[in-house]
């Protein structure tokens, strides 16, 4: 019994040594359980969690700036894009029209082949008293009633064609000709057959030289010869 | 001994349920860690001056937790949280550091 009163204190000791390990060890736990816990916090990604709500508002704040300024740089960049479509767009329809006009030109000046409605015709000169003058009535004629291109014998003719010559022979734009003469001419045909035949016109003169001028009106006709243009020498364009 | 093994076991724990850390949580947690750790390396040392005493670390370490916590959230309510939490981790880096060095030199009596 008289180890009594020794053990108890012993006892006291030991059970308050084992409830103080057993506190420590909870708490250490804890405290690797926190470590753990925050170094995978930390380290999963998502940083913006992890900051505070001053931190948040500054990073907000300059992603809304940051989206103005794109939003403002999306809106200039498609205004520049509508403005270059539009000038694309004028410049090709300049471009169209210029073409066109070229074209037309080129048909009006004899620098293009040509094809549509117009007439032959047919001169025979078998005295051979037909002159320069006598053709180039012809022409200028079929040009009176409204023919766009002409093509006489082997020469398409165009502003600047010229004929020489008498009786016979003619010379046209340096190319010799003879009877019998084809022209070809595109325009109205009723108009055109009208105009040669005229009273008093090119086909009585035809006539009273002793030969015929034959016109057959064409739905179709077709004049493949050119001429080439001569560039001015003298003339400039003025405004 | 027992805290090592604890200290160990509650790493281990973490590292298997990887529990998400409660919002409200979240800044006081890395502080609480620091102040923590303060308490375990003082533990430590006294334990290695041979003046450990269980009662002392117990209240030193859950004191330490509760101040750390409670700065940052003053320092939250006046807006100067980062900074105070900076100073938190300062203090308490340097009192680790000390207690390193003593550590070291019972050990390696360097």
């Amino acid at each position: 019994m008289s180890e009594e009163p020794e053990r108890e204190p012993v006892r006291r000791r030991l059970t308050g040594r084992h409830a103080s390990a057993a506190v420590i060890g909870v708490l250490t736990l804890v405290l690797g359980f926190a470590i753990a816990v925050q170094v995978h916090a930390n380290s999963s990604g998502d940083s913006l969690s992890a900051l505070r709500e001053d931190d948040l508002i500054g990073i907000l704040d300059d992603q809304n700036a940051r989206a103005d300024r794109l939003r403002q740089q999306i809106s200039q960049l498609q205004d520049n894009l509508r403005q270059l479509q539009d000038s694309g767009d004028r410049s090709a329809a300049a471009r169209r029209q210029a073409e066109e006009q070229a074209q037309a030109l080129g048909v009006l000046l004899g620098t293009l082949p040509a094809t549509g409605p117009g007439v032959s015709v047919t001169v025979t000169d078998p005295d051979g008293k037909l002159g320069g003058e006598d053709l180039y009535d012809v022409v200028q004629e079929l040009r009176g009633a409204g023919a766009e291109a002409i093509q006489f014998g082997a020469v398409r003719v165009g502003t600047s064609t010229w004929f020489e010559g008498s009786g016979g022979t003619v010379e046209v734009d340096g190319t010799q000709l003879s009877a019998p003469y084809l022209v070809t001419a595109i325009g109205d045909p009723k108009t055109l057959d009208t105009a040669l035949n005229i009273p008093g016109g090119v086909a009585a003169t035809v006539r009273a030289a002793g030969g015929s001028l034959t016109v057959t009106e064409l739905d179709s006709v077709s004049i493949r010869v050119t001429a080439t243009l001569v560039k001015p020498k003298y003339a400039k364009p003025s405004r | 001994m027992i805290a090592g093994l604890a200290l160990v076991a509650g790493i281990v724990l973490g590292l298997i349920l990887r529990p998400t850390v409660p919002t409200w949580l979240e800044p006081y947690l890395p502080i609480a860690v620091v102040a923590a750790l303060d308490a375990v390396f003082g533990g430590l040392r006294a334990r290695l001056d041979g003046i450990f005493d269980a009662k002392v670390f117990v209240v030193s370490f859950i004191s330490n937790v509760l101040v750390a916590a409670l700065i940052v959230f003053l320092g939250d309510k006046l807006g100067v949280g980062s900074q105070l939490s900076t100073a938190v981790v300062v203090v308490l880096g340097i009192r680790i550091f000390g207690n390193a060095a003593a550590i070291r030199r019972h050990l390696f009596r360097a």
